[in-house]
């Protein structure tokens, strides 16, 4: 069921990460700042948006999960923020080496942006445990996924007021302060494109996985097997 | 982990004007996590066509001696 048109997503998701390296190393000019160092915000910026966007994704699965009671739903929202929480590792360490290279430190703890995504990784990184300590499926499901939708809703409430906080030591992107030149925004749009693919990619392989064992199980148990 | 322990000490280890080892080091990273997770998903894969086979070889063994699989459903 997950399965479909799997192969042409992943082809798809190569395809857009050899472009987006392309234009990150051959095509978007040096900033003239950061100079070479910059070059880690096509890779920094996509993954903190898909991990986030993932998370905010994982909690509206989960209201479709209490609103319907369908199981699937459920599986949806557990992947998405499983598959969430790797990318946020990535932009944890991705920015700790932006620090570094630029601040002297490998992490700055008066910079809310830093933080912020910190405490949202750490808030995930309980979701997993509080999950598998409740044995009944039933119960497991639906305590999980009130996590997902509270987490969820905090992530937008955090990120604006991050966006309100008086510091902008940390660089802008996006938003009234971007400043990018079209041949860098277009590399910064193929880049998240990529991202958002490889994002989507993963989590349908894990899906596919996850369902294909779940049949086994089953199938296991209904000739007797188990 | 090790090679991303060696990519983070060859950035570190680059001169102060040099950031290209630290742009360097963050796409190492990503591509780390990636392939982490691709060899426990191909575990996982592993597994999974073990189990299959497994199923397999019961339902042959099960349609080759009906008498014995309905023993097994009486208890």
């Amino acid at each position: 069921m997950y399965s479909r048109g799997l192969r042409a997503l992943s082809l798809s998701t190569v395809a857009a990460f050899c472009v987006s390296l392309s234009l990150v190393f051959f095509y978007a000019p040096i900033e003239a700042e950061e100079g070479f160092l910059q070059k880690i915000f096509y890779l920094h910026v996509p993954l903190a948006i898909v991990a986030l966007a993932g998370f905010v994704v994982g909690g509206l699965m989960a209201i479709a999960h209490l609103r319907t009671r369908d199981q699937r739903w459920d599986l949806c929202s557990y992947v998405t923020i499983h598959m969430s929480l790797i990318f946020g590792v990535g932009v944890l360490i991705t920015g700790s080496i932006w620090a570094r290279a630029s601040w002297g430190h490998w992490w700055v703890w008066n910079e809310p942006t830093l933080v912020s995504f910190l405490i949202i990784s750490l808030l995930y990184a309980t979701y997993q445990p509080l999950r598998f300590a409740i044995e009944d499926p039933e119960r497991q499901a639906r305590y999980a996924s009130v996590f997902a939708i509270t987490a969820g809703a905090f992530v937008p409430l955090n990120f604006i007021a991050v966006r309100l906080s008086a510091s902008y030591v940390h660089p802008r992107v996006l938003g009234s302060a971007s400043n990018l030149p079209p041949s860098m925004g277009l590399t910064f749009l193929v880049s998240l494109l990529a991202m958002a693919l490889l994002f989507t990619t993963l989590c349908r392989y894990e899906l596919t996985a996850k369902r294909t064992r779940m049949l086994l199980k089953a199938r296991s148990r209904i000739l007797g097997f188990q | 982990m090790i090679p991303l322990v060696y990519a983070l000490q060859g950035a570190a280890a680059l001169p102060e004007k040099s950031n290209d080892g630290y742009v360097a080091a963050a796409y190492i990273v990503f591509l780390v996590l990636l392939l982490i997770y691709l060899a426990i998903m191909s575990i996982r894969l592993g597994r999974t066509e073990r189990a299959v086979r497994k199923l397999r070889k019961d339902a042959a063994e099960q349609s080759d001696a009906p008498g014995q699989s309905r023993e097994r459903e009486t208890v």
